[in-house]
């Protein structure tokens, strides 16, 4: 590598590579499939959406991950919850593993009323993880739409916001001066 | 480098109103600012990522990463927090500091404010003290904020307030619907309501125009540069005159001192993290009240071996923000109206003579909130989650009014910066020490302003009320910080005179709210203002008569 000479967009391109394949082994850890989650995998990510659908469930306006609340979480887990992502792969697998205890199912496959009690049950005594869950939910879903969750602003529709807002910039040109 | 008359050292809202002041009257000034130069541009309307809702870090600095702070709280636990975590207790780090995305309220303190200690007596534990400035030296000054930085607002509902020798120079905006809910409602309880005074152009002012009223005010930049901060006030005033160079993403590690005791410039890491000296006849701190201590005490020399203006250990010491309580009321008809900033009404009448309380503070309506603002403040008995949580959502986001206030800080020498040489910055240089907590008696008068809140909100109609009135664990700063490098005529008990001139070192001045010996019941930065236009006043005249050099 050191002395071959590339050029700036190879260089690029073989960084981006690199940092795709960085990932696929952290994910390799909890999933061997190959997906298109930047953190979680496709079997966290049905769990992730049974916890969070729990959180914020579907009524007359769409449930969390309906509204793009995993795509937030996920894509908050490679940038500033980079230091969550241990307790999402553990919580979820525990989430998981007490759901298969109880009810020989994985929590996505669970009915409803069996996935709020292991979300309850979470609550209870996996307090760290669902503080952490049920924030980034509520984040996801009640934030602004620019970090991949609140689709189409949903959430602040559903409040009664307008949006996009009514109110527009000021239309005139003061930089001359005040008009006073 | 060429040697210049002055440096400041941060670019905030004291820093900015010093350079302009210097620069306008002849010196050449360099003002250092650690943090970016951010514009109208970098509103990004984002709720997660801005200086009040930092979950996502704090959009005008610093950031998370290099910056750390070790906070000590009331058990003696200590720990290592980042800039985006409440406890750090951030201000800013960009040009204009907090001028930038703050509320922009612009309060004058009340006469009584500066003359605490007389008053009620220091309760027992605390450093209440009185100012050796009064009102009446800085009403010339705080008339000159309101008019340079341009403030919005009108008194005239209240008799509470000190002299005054004119109006604000704008009106008020035009009222939201919490005003007309509050305004009767304080006025059958027989209180004063009014219109807050807010660095905030509610017509055309200065260049730029009025607020357009948007949801997105307290944290963010003004998308529409209606908001008035050093950054778009003095700093381009300043840098206009061709005397003032300001070089941002410039860190002062420290201040230099030569072998006779006198300052003669600063050392920093420039954008690039190279050392630098930038040499002056006078040094100007005005990095904020943690920053500012740490810089005095990251100081140190053989003839100032605990750090300048730090002879008596005074400082680092009464640290102190505002402990905010108030309440929240629901209503069952809507009270939200999407017309920004939000807060609209004030009243002063329990700032002081309540019996048994120091002081007090202002009551006013909250800023507008938004959706995320709401997760964690629905009526009590709301679910956390679930489909019971999102219905209240749905119920009460456009139906709640929160009231709201700073309560007048009862200041402790225990509260206190301290340098922790065991945790370096990105730079290397040793972090600020944040322990202690507010005095009690701080408590007793948030619990009562408290109750007053909710009364307020009671007679408006609210159906459901609910106080808010925590007892923090660690000392309260944030954004409103002051004290650590207090004012005063006694070298043995303050850091600095009246004029802001460090006591045992004639060309060092710190200029800021570390001078604040108290903090009113009141946002600051009008006072963080007035008190920096009036020693710059003081300096620019020493300047011309004696250049500091005895």
């Amino acid at each position: 590598m050191q002395s071959t000479k590339i050029t700036d967009v190879t260089r690029r391109r073989f960084i981006a590579a690199g940092a795709i394949a960085g990932a696929g082994l952290a994910a390799g850890c909890w999933g061997r499939q190959r997906n298109s989650w930047m953190f979680l995998n496709e079997n966290n990510a049905r769990t992730l959406a049974a916890m969070c659908d729990q959180i914020i469930p579907a009524d007359k306006f769409p449930s969390a991950s309906e509204a793009g609340v995993l795509n937030y979480i996920d894509i908050q887990l490679t940038r500033h919850y980079r230091r969550h992502q241990k307790a999402y792969a553990e919580g979820l697998a525990h989430a998981d593993s007490t759901s298969i205890k109880r009810f020989g199912l994985p929590l996505a496959d669970a009915s409803p009323n069996q996935q709020l009690e292991v979300v309850g049950a979470a609550e209870k005594n996996e307090r760290k993880f669902f503080e952490l869950v049920r924030n980034h939910t509520m984040e996801g879903y009640y934030g602004s739409p620019r970090h991949g969750g609140n689709r189409d602003a949903v959430s602040w529709r559903m409040v009664g916001l307008s949006e996009p807002p009514l109110l527009g910039r000021a239309q005139y040109d003061f930089t001359k001066g005040p008009r006073s | 480098m060429k040697s210049v008359n002055a440096v400041v050292v941060g670019a905030g809202a004291a820093g900015g109103i010093v350079a302009k002041e210097l620069s306008t009257a002849g010196l050449s000034v360099v003002l250092l600012e650690r943090g970016k130069w951010y514009t109208a541009n970098d509103c990004r309307k984002d709720d997660l990522r801005n200086q009040r809702t930092t979950v996502l870090g704090n959009a005008f600095g610093p950031e998370d990463e290099g910056n750390p702070r070790v906070v000590v709280d009331s058990t003696g636990a200590a720990q290592v927090v980042l800039p985006s975590e409440g406890a750090y207790q951030n201000n800013a780090a960009c040009v204009g500091g907090g001028t930038l995305s703050y509320g922009a309220q612009a309060w004058r303190y009340m006469p009584q404010d500066f003359r605490m200690k007389s008053i009620y007596g220091a309760p027992t534990g605390s450093s209440l003290e009185d100012w050796p400035i009064s009102y009446d030296d800085l009403e010339p000054f705080y008339d000159k904020a309101e008019y340079e930085i341009g403030v919005s607002g009108d008194y005239s509902g209240t008799p509470f307030h000190g002299p005054r020798r004119r109006d604000l120079p704008m009106p008020p905006l035009p009222q939201n619907r919490e005003f007309e809910i509050l305004e009767p409602a304080a006025k059958r309880l027989g209180l004063h309501p009014f219109h807050i005074p807010m660095a905030r152009n509610s017509v055309p002012y200065n260049g730029r125009g009025p607020c357009m009223r948007c949801r997105w005010c307290v944290g963010f930049a003004c998308e529409v540069d209606a908001k008035n901060g050093s950054q778009n006030t003095v700093i381009p005033t300043a840098l206009a005159t061709g005397n003032c160079e300001l070089r941002t993403e410039c860190m002062v590690k420290e201040i230099l001192v030569d072998e006779r005791g006198r300052a003669r410039g600063v050392s920093y890491f420039d954008e690039r993290g190279h050392l630098q000296e930038q040499l002056s006849d006078v040094v100007v701190v005005s990095g904020c009240t943690v920053e500012s201590a740490r810089l005095l005490l990251n100081s140190t020399s053989r003839l100032f071996p605990n750090g300048i203006g730090n002879r008596y250990d005074q400082v680092g010491r009464h640290l102190q923000g505002h402990h905010y309580t108030g309440a929240v009321g629901f209503f069952d008809y809507d009270t939200y109206d999407d017309v920004g900033p939000g807060a609209s009404i004030a009243i002063a009448d329990y700032n002081h003579g309540t019996p048994g309380l120091c002081g007090g503070g202002m009551r006013a309506n909250e800023f507008i909130r938004l959706p995320i603002h709401m997760v964690d403040r629905l009526p009590q008995g709301t679910p956390r989650w679930g489909a019971g949580h999102k219905q209240a959502m749905r119920e009460y986001h456009r139906r709640n009014i929160v009231i709201m206030g700073p309560t007048q800080q009862i200041p402790s020498p225990s509260a206190r910066v301290t340098v922790d040489a065991s945790v370096k910055d990105k730079w290397g240089l040793p972090v600020a020490r944040i322990e202690g907590n507010v005095h009690p008696h701080t408590f007793d008068i948030g619990d009562v302003q408290a109750s007053r809140a909710e009364s307020w909100l009671k007679e408006a109609g609210a159906t459901t009320t609910a106080r808010m009135a925590g007892r923090p664990s660690s000392v309260s700063a944030g954004q409103h910080q002051a004290g650590t490098c207090r004012m005063g005529n006694d070298p043995r008990g303050s850091v600095v005179s009246k004029d802001c001139q460090v006591h045992d070192i004639d060309n060092v001045f710190v200029i800021d709210a570390s001078v604040h010996v108290t903090n009113g019941g009141f946002n600051p930065v009008l006072t963080i203002m007035a008190v920096a236009y009036m020693a710059s006043d003081a300096l620019v005249r020493g300047w011309k008569d004696s250049r500091f050099r005895s």
